[in-house]
């Protein structure tokens, strides 16, 4: 009975947020606020790519309109 | 973005032209983007912080999903009724979820050199993955080596049903009909389990919104250029005439 206990209450230890918290995470990077500047580059980016997505649809529609004619 | 039928070419669907749509992709990426980096995941060993890869990687795999369905869609209207715009729709779809099935394999051997060892682990699903590319590759490989335009549309629409009919098994029941190490996999289907929580979903499902909507964007764009070029090369036939 005790070993069964015991062995329950490890599975609770391993299942719990205490033991969560050992994994190691970007923590000090987060707390020094360099995440900020990979933020900033990956928005810089996907904001890059979609204005030129989106001069390529206005040009697509200039072209449309002047077929149309 | 003013848009009335008159500045459309024929059998362009007025969905394509619309800016709403546009707008959300634009802001669910953004969010996906900021909230992906920046949210709280659960702390799990081996994957750690790489969990957030999942807004990424994933989100390639809806949306080749999603396009290779679109693909098949107009194959089968073809099929149905044939005509050179489905025949151009069905490939420009086609087109653009082969590019998000690439980044998903790309994206998929960084996350797994990093968490399972190797790029290439031998993983049911990462196996079966590739196998869909490479039967979505054939696919173009099918319509350069025809040089009749009815033939290879005809063909080619066959072809994409086999396509997608084979990609489903591949994707989603082979994987877990043997132990994957993708989560999901190996017995245990559906989002319910420990790799996605609820703060998950948050970013999750917005991500894959966006993705799959920048996914239709782009292939609308090339739908749009292969009319423009069906409608010059009419044109030039009157000319000829």
């Amino acid at each position: 009975m005790k070993k069964i206990s015991s062995i329950l209450f490890c599975f609770l230890i391993g299942a719990s947020p205490l033991w969560a918290q050992d994994v190691q995470m970007a923590d000090t990077m987060r707390q020094e606020g360099k995440i900020y500047v990979v933020v900033a580059i990956v928005l810089v980016i996907l904001l890059g790519l979609i204005a030129f997505l989106l001069f390529t649809d206005r040009k697509i529609s200039r072209l449309e309109k002047k077929l149309n004619k | 973005m003013p848009d009335g039928d008159h500045t459309n070419p024929p059998y362009l669907r007025p969905e394509m032209k619309k800016t709403w749509w546009k707008i959300a992709c634009v802001a669910l990426l953004i969010y996906t983007a900021v909230g992906g980096l920046l949210l709280e995941v659960p702390r799990l060993n081996i994957v750690n912080e790489t969990i957030r890869a999942l807004y990424f990687h994933v989100p390639m795999w809806f949306g080749m999903v999603f396009l290779f369905l679109m693909s098949t869609i107009y194959a089968i209207r073809y099929l149905r009724q044939p005509s050179i715009e489905a025949d151009i729709y069905s490939t420009a779809y086609a087109h653009v979820g082969l590019v998000f099935g690439v980044l998903g394999i790309i994206t998929g051997m960084i996350w797994a050199n990093y968490t399972w060892g190797s790029p290439w682990h031998g993983d049911p699903k990462q196996n079966a993955a590739a196998i869909a590319l490479l039967i979505y590759f054939a696919y173009f490989i099918l319509r350069g080596s025809v040089s009749n335009d009815e033939q290879r549309a005809k063909l080619s629409a066959v072809y994409n049903i086999f396509a997608f009919v084979a990609m489903i098994p591949l994707l989603f029941i082979i994987p877990r009909m043997t132990s994957s190490m993708h989560p999901g996999n190996g017995g245990n289907p559906g989002f319910n389990t420990y790799d996605l929580d609820s703060r998950m979903r948050l970013v999750f499902y917005p991500a894959v919104t966006g993705w799959v909507l920048l996914g239709w964007w782009i292939a609308t764009l090339r739908i749009r250029l292969q009319l423009i070029e069906e409608k010059i090369y009419d044109l030039e036939d009157e000319k000829n005439k």
